[in-house]
């Protein structure tokens, strides 16, 4: 899921459609941040959960943004992250890649709410895993799913809590998510949507 | 990676790719709930045909804390003690469903064997063949030595090598797939080796090993090495007279209580303080002494704990790998 950063930038441009630019990215981040406390009531017993590779970065952006709204909100005591490969259900199938450490806030997942943060959300299998994956790590009082892009073609009654952009997209298509962190300083934050099969 | 083998065919790639993977092990084996889904519903047959107990417990934990079903064999009060040849056995293993098999056998190049014998389609993971390999021992060593080295320079191990560290490993070379298995592994992870040991028991070969060879103990220990490996002397692989007493090993090959002072106070090439490693169990007053084995920088303990996430991985590893991908 998400973009793949080995692609070249030219060809990648080529069929490329940029949905979300770096300034509509920092705009949807912030009124996620605000959606996050206002059903929260506050940042009381927040934790956000970011899964890698993309949800890490845009769990701390939200963060950041949520410790400027509310103060009382400690960003650097409030943020993780959740790897879920080792939960994944299609292990057999894939190649498996290195897992990601799993970072949990010194308080524990007990009775807190918890956000996870992830960059699409497209099957909903990462998500499924990620439930699997904090079940394992304690029992929050409540677990929420933010995302980016809402792309659609669920395979598992999952959904959203806080969606950044919903995108209508066809199977065929590609959504990657450019990020300054993860996918080197000299990219401009996107969104963008590539044909896969021009890609190939 | 489809079977684990030896230590000498594991490119840097894999072999990084297990020490990393057993960090994130390492985390789940320290939470509360100790338990992965990622093998479940699979079969992990233990098939011992030596006697072992550290091994064959870490196996089976390891096994277990990824879900999969685990199966011990060994080879006392089972038809192997009839006769039973080895193909029939896997066999019959493979007939009940096994997914895996660690294999410990005492003939070197079982494992091989048998992953490539076609008898079975389970993945084959070497527990220790005769004198030949024991991989799987070899990387929770390096995998103890890189979580030293990385808390010594205070960053976080994942990612890292062994580059700079000199290690010597001492005794019983000829006899060791512990050695063995270490000398390619450490070699490969850009450790700078040394094996120090009797004439009488280093192997024809060894030249050709991507290792240094030293008949003095008190020369390697002169070269300020970061971690000294004592092999334990196998009594029951002695068949003839490789030196003419104990107390004799003790005094030329032996980690007493001076060498171990020594070794503490001056230091290795990249660590302050030398560890001491011992793939257990140890011969105290043989080839180590009480002062050296009850150290904090003795890691014998840890090197237990670590080989089940090494486990962990390397059963993940072989079971989660498609072979079309």
């Amino acid at each position: 899921m998400g973009a793949d950063p080995t692609a070249p930038r030219s060809d990648r441009a080529r069929a490329a459609r940029t949905v979300l630019s770096g300034a509509d990215i920092q705009r949807v981040l912030t009124r996620i941040a605000h959606e996050i406390l206002e059903s929260n009531r506050g940042a009381q017993d927040l934790i956000l959960l970011g899964i890698p590779s993309r949800g890490v970065p845009l769990a701390q952006r939200l963060g950041e943004i949520v410790a400027r709204i509310d103060p009382s909100f400690d960003a650097a005591a409030s943020v993780g992250q959740l790897d879920v490969t080792l939960y994944r259900d299609d292990l057999r199938r894939s190649t498996s890649r290195t897992p990601a450490p799993t970072r949990v806030p010194d308080r524990g997942l007990d009775g807190a709410v918890v956000v996870l943060v992830d960059d699409v959300l497209f099957s909903g299998r990462t998500v499924r895993a990620a439930l699997d994956a904090v079940a394992d790590l304690g029992r929050p009082a409540a677990v929420r799913l933010a995302t980016l892009v809402d792309r659609g073609h669920r395979e598992l009654p999952i959904r959203a809590d806080f969606v950044g952009k919903n995108l209508p997209t066809s199977t065929a298509e590609r959504v990657h998510v450019v990020l300054s962190e993860t996918d080197g300083t000299d990219v401009e934050d996107a969104v963008v949507i590539t044909d896969a099969e021009k890609e190939a | 990676m489809r079977h684990l083998l030896s230590t000498v065919d594991l490119g840097y790639e894999d072999a990084l790719a297990i020490l990393d993977t057993a960090e994130e092990m390492a985390a789940v084996n320290e939470r509360e709930v100790k338990k992965l889904p990622s093998l479940r519903g699979r079969t992990v047959v233990n098939l011992f045909l030596e006697d072992s107990t550290r091994t064959r417990i870490s196996f089976e934990a390891a096994a277990k804390r990824l879900s999969a079903d685990v199966i011990n064999f060994s080879a006392k009060g089972s038809s192997v003690s009839k006769g039973e040849s080895l193909k029939d056995t896997v066999q019959t293993l493979a007939a009940i469903g096994a997914d895996a098999i660690v294999m410990r056998h005492w003939s070197s190049g079982a494992a091989q064997q048998l992953a490539e014998s076609g008898w079975v389609d389970a993945a084959v993971v070497n527990a220790g063949d005769g004198t030949h390999a024991h991989p799987t021992q070899a990387l929770l060593d390096a995998f103890t030595l890189r979580r030293r080295l990385a808390g010594s320079r205070g960053v976080d191990s994942t990612g890292t090598d062994l580059t700079g560290m000199r290690v010597v490993i001492v005794g019983d070379i000829l006899h060791s797939r512990v050695a063995r298995s270490n000398v390619w592994l450490l070699h490969t992870l850009g450790a700078d080796v040394v094996v120090a040991a009797p004439p009488t028991l280093l192997p024809v070969g060894v030249g050709s090993w991507p290792c240094r060879v030293t008949y003095s103990l008190d020369e390697a220990l002169a070269e300020r090495p970061d971690a000294v490996m004592m092999l334990r002397v196998q009594a029951e692989r002695m068949g003839g007279a490789f030196f003419p007493s104990a107390g004799e090993y003790t005094r030329s090959w032996g980690l007493t209580a001076e060498r171990f002072a020594l070794l503490d106070s001056r230091g290795g090439q990249v660590l302050q303080q030398p560890v001491v490693m011992h793939p257990g169990p140890m011969n105290r007053g043989l080839e180590i002494c009480d002062a050296a084995a009850d150290s904090p920088h003795n890691t014998v303990l840890e090197q237990v704990a670590n080989g089940v996430s090494i486990r962990m991985a390397v059963l993940h590893l072989v079971l989660n790998n498609d072979p079309e991908a």
